[in-house]
């Protein structure tokens, strides 16, 4: 699902294209325009290879970490049908870690050290799974809502330029579907049910609705200079405009039902045809991302204690005679 | 065409082997995101649901053909009494050696109940379990994948692997807890019972552990731990089953 909308970059890290061979660049660019695909052995900048595995790192993350909140689910689903559902579910967030890291990896950087990065707290993932998931119908907005969010941010940027990337973002948005199915599912079900099963989801929504509006990261007009990016299709559509094709495609969904989504200020503007909405509180979003969300200690730990636990099985299988090998995915 | 004291047995044989299953998958399905490693975390999700998919076949059956009542009620309404899991499932996920050695126990001996239930004398079980022996054969593998792989790899995976089935051999003894009537469907040709499957396991074990470089317990020394069948139960199935059914019993008449 779940790749962030917004992709965290630290400034700091950025490396200069000018000291780039401007004859490769050009090619580089030029390919790019055409629509070409770049491959792992191709020629690409420095700063190109490291907005990837940033990028593709941090949706990796954000696949396993996000398996953390809808997984302490399973073993609580109502009924046959759901518990079974939801297994499957998780599991494919899980498998588009797998599929992820593997992309990433043909980058130049191991899966062990994404890994190591991600519980050491250097490297970031959706702020959306630092909020706690705290009944049935948490699992309702999560599929059905956040889920959403993701393909909307996915199927633009399975239009990029990177080729294993958007392989795997191909393969993941097919699955993303089933996923969105599921939680409107359960969704519509609680929605229409019995007055206690309403209240719930009501509520998550209520919960969540913020964390929502913060999936796509803030407004095009208060992010940084992203022309670089989007000229190399790293990047391929803005905050703003994915945003507002989310609320044009699900503000119609939630309210079909009945629930009443928690902002007296979201409207579509019939002259601009541009939904109005109250900003969420940025300083928050900016917190979560820092590491001081109600759940990132909580995730991390988790993580960290999973990674300790297995660390004899991983051990165990490693052969002395084995040597890393970069997988072209 | 069978007697009353016949189905009642296929009714015992039924619920306990649905039972195990619905357990050892909600147990093996808590792998998901803690994992060892990514691909096991894949394969552990994908085995438990297999496992609860088997569950809700032989309840189904139960439902269908025997006059209980609909699967999910069996699963979520029943009391801790009115189980029949066998211990080894009931167990806590623990660490990987633990959960390992039991995936390696149970599937073998599934795999052995569903080859010989697939030619049953029954028929909604024969069918049921031609179409269980085919998933099962990937979960052996993969256990005795991984039990040779970790039994040849460091010394604290061949220590830690040994230690898991010395300790834990009575439980999965425990699983072939005889029950009444089994002898009913041992002469119709239902079901060749729980000694018969005891012994094919205790073959199929003996033989992965060797190629493992493990040590078999010997079995004649080990006391069965048994009472599940009954309705007795470890200390961990009333917390399981109480999380297990948390949402469900918020409303059991509501549409979930």
């Amino acid at each position: 699902m779940y790749g962030g909308g917004y992709i965290h970059d630290d400034q700091k890290k950025k490396t200069d294209i000018t000291a780039e061979d401007p004859a490769l660049l050009a090619e580089f660019e030029a390919r790019i325009a055409r629509g070409e695909k770049i491959e792992p052995r191709d020629w690409m900048p420095a700063e190109y290879r490291r907005q990837l595995i940033r990028m593709i790192e941090q949706h990796a993350h954000s696949e396993i970490i996000g398996a953390l909140p809808e997984g302490t689910w399973i073993t609580r689903a109502p009924g046959f049908r759901r518990k079974l559902a939801l297994m499957a579910k998780v599991q494919d967030e899980v498998g588009h870690a797998q599929l992820l890291y593997s992309a990433a990896e043909t980058l130049g950087k191991s899966r062990e050290d994404m890994i190591n990065d991600l519980i050491n707290g250097k490297s970031k993932y959706s702020n959306v799974f630092n909020y706690p998931s705290k009944t049935w119908a948490d699992v309702a907005v999560i599929g059905f809502l956040i889920d959403a969010a993701a393909i909307v941010n996915q199927v633009a940027n399975s239009k990029g330029s990177y080729g294993p990337y958007c392989r795997a973002l191909e393969r993941i948005c097919y699955e993303e579907s089933f996923h969105l199915k599921q939680g409107h599912s359960i969704f519509v079900y609680l929605a229409t049910g019995t007055p206690t099963q309403r209240a719930m989801v009501q509520d998550a929504l209520n919960r969540w609705w913020q964390p929502i509006m913060h999936f796509f990261g803030p407004s095009d007009k208060m992010s940084q200079h992203t022309e670089t990016l989007m000229r190399w299709k790293v990047k391929m559509a803005s905050n703003d405009d994915m945003r507002q094709q989310f609320l044009n495609m699900y503000v119609p969904k939630i309210r079909e039902v009945g629930i009443v989504i928690p902002d007296p200020n979201l409207r579509k503007n019939p002259e601009t045809n541009m939904w109005e909405f109250t900003e969420p509180d940025w300083n928050e979003f900016y917190e979560v991302i820092k590491g001081n969300g109600p759940c990132n200690a909580e995730r991390l730990a988790v993580r960290r204690a999973a990674e300790d636990n297995g660390a004899w099985v991983r051990a165990a299988l490693r052969k002395a005679d084995q040597h890393y090998v970069t997988p072209l995915a | 065409m069978f007697n009353k004291e016949t189905l009642d047995a296929v009714r015992l044989l039924l619920l306990f082997q649905a039972d195990d299953h619905l357990i050892i998958g909600h147990r093996n399905s808590e792998w998901t995101g803690l994992g060892p490693i990514l691909e096991e975390d894949i394969a552990f999700s994908s085995i438990a649901q297999d496992k609860i998919g088997h569950a809700l076949g032989l309840y189904s059956i139960l439902n269908e053909n025997l006059g209980e009542a609909d699967p999910d009620t069996l699963a979520f309404m029943r009391n801790e009494t009115d189980f029949t899991s066998s211990h080894l499932v009931e167990l806590p996920i623990g660490e990987y050696d633990f959960s390992l050695v039991r995936h390696l126990f149970f599937d073998l001996a599934a795999h052995i109940r569903f080859e010989d239930l697939a030619t049953s004398a029954f028929d909604p079980v024969a069918k049921l379990a031609r179409k269980v022996k085919g998933e099962i054969k990937y979960h052996v593998f993969h256990a005795n994948t991984f039990i040779k792989q970790l039994g040849h790899g460091s010394e604290e995976s061949k220590a830690r692997l040994q230690s898991a089935i010395n300790q834990n051999f009575g439980l999965a003894l425990g699983m072939f807890e005889s029950f009444e009537g089994e002898q009913l469907l041992i002469d119709q040709g239902i079901y060749k019972g729980e000694a018969a499957i005891r012994e094919a396991w205790l073959g199929e074990v003996q033989a992965v552990l060797l190629e493992a470089g493990l040590k078999m317990p010997d079995a004649s020394k080990v006391e069965p731990v048994l009472g599940g069948r009954k309705g007795f139960h470890t200390e961990y199935l009333q917390p399981l089953l109480d999380e297990m059914t948390e949402v469900f019993r918020v409303d059991p008449a509501a549409e979930w």
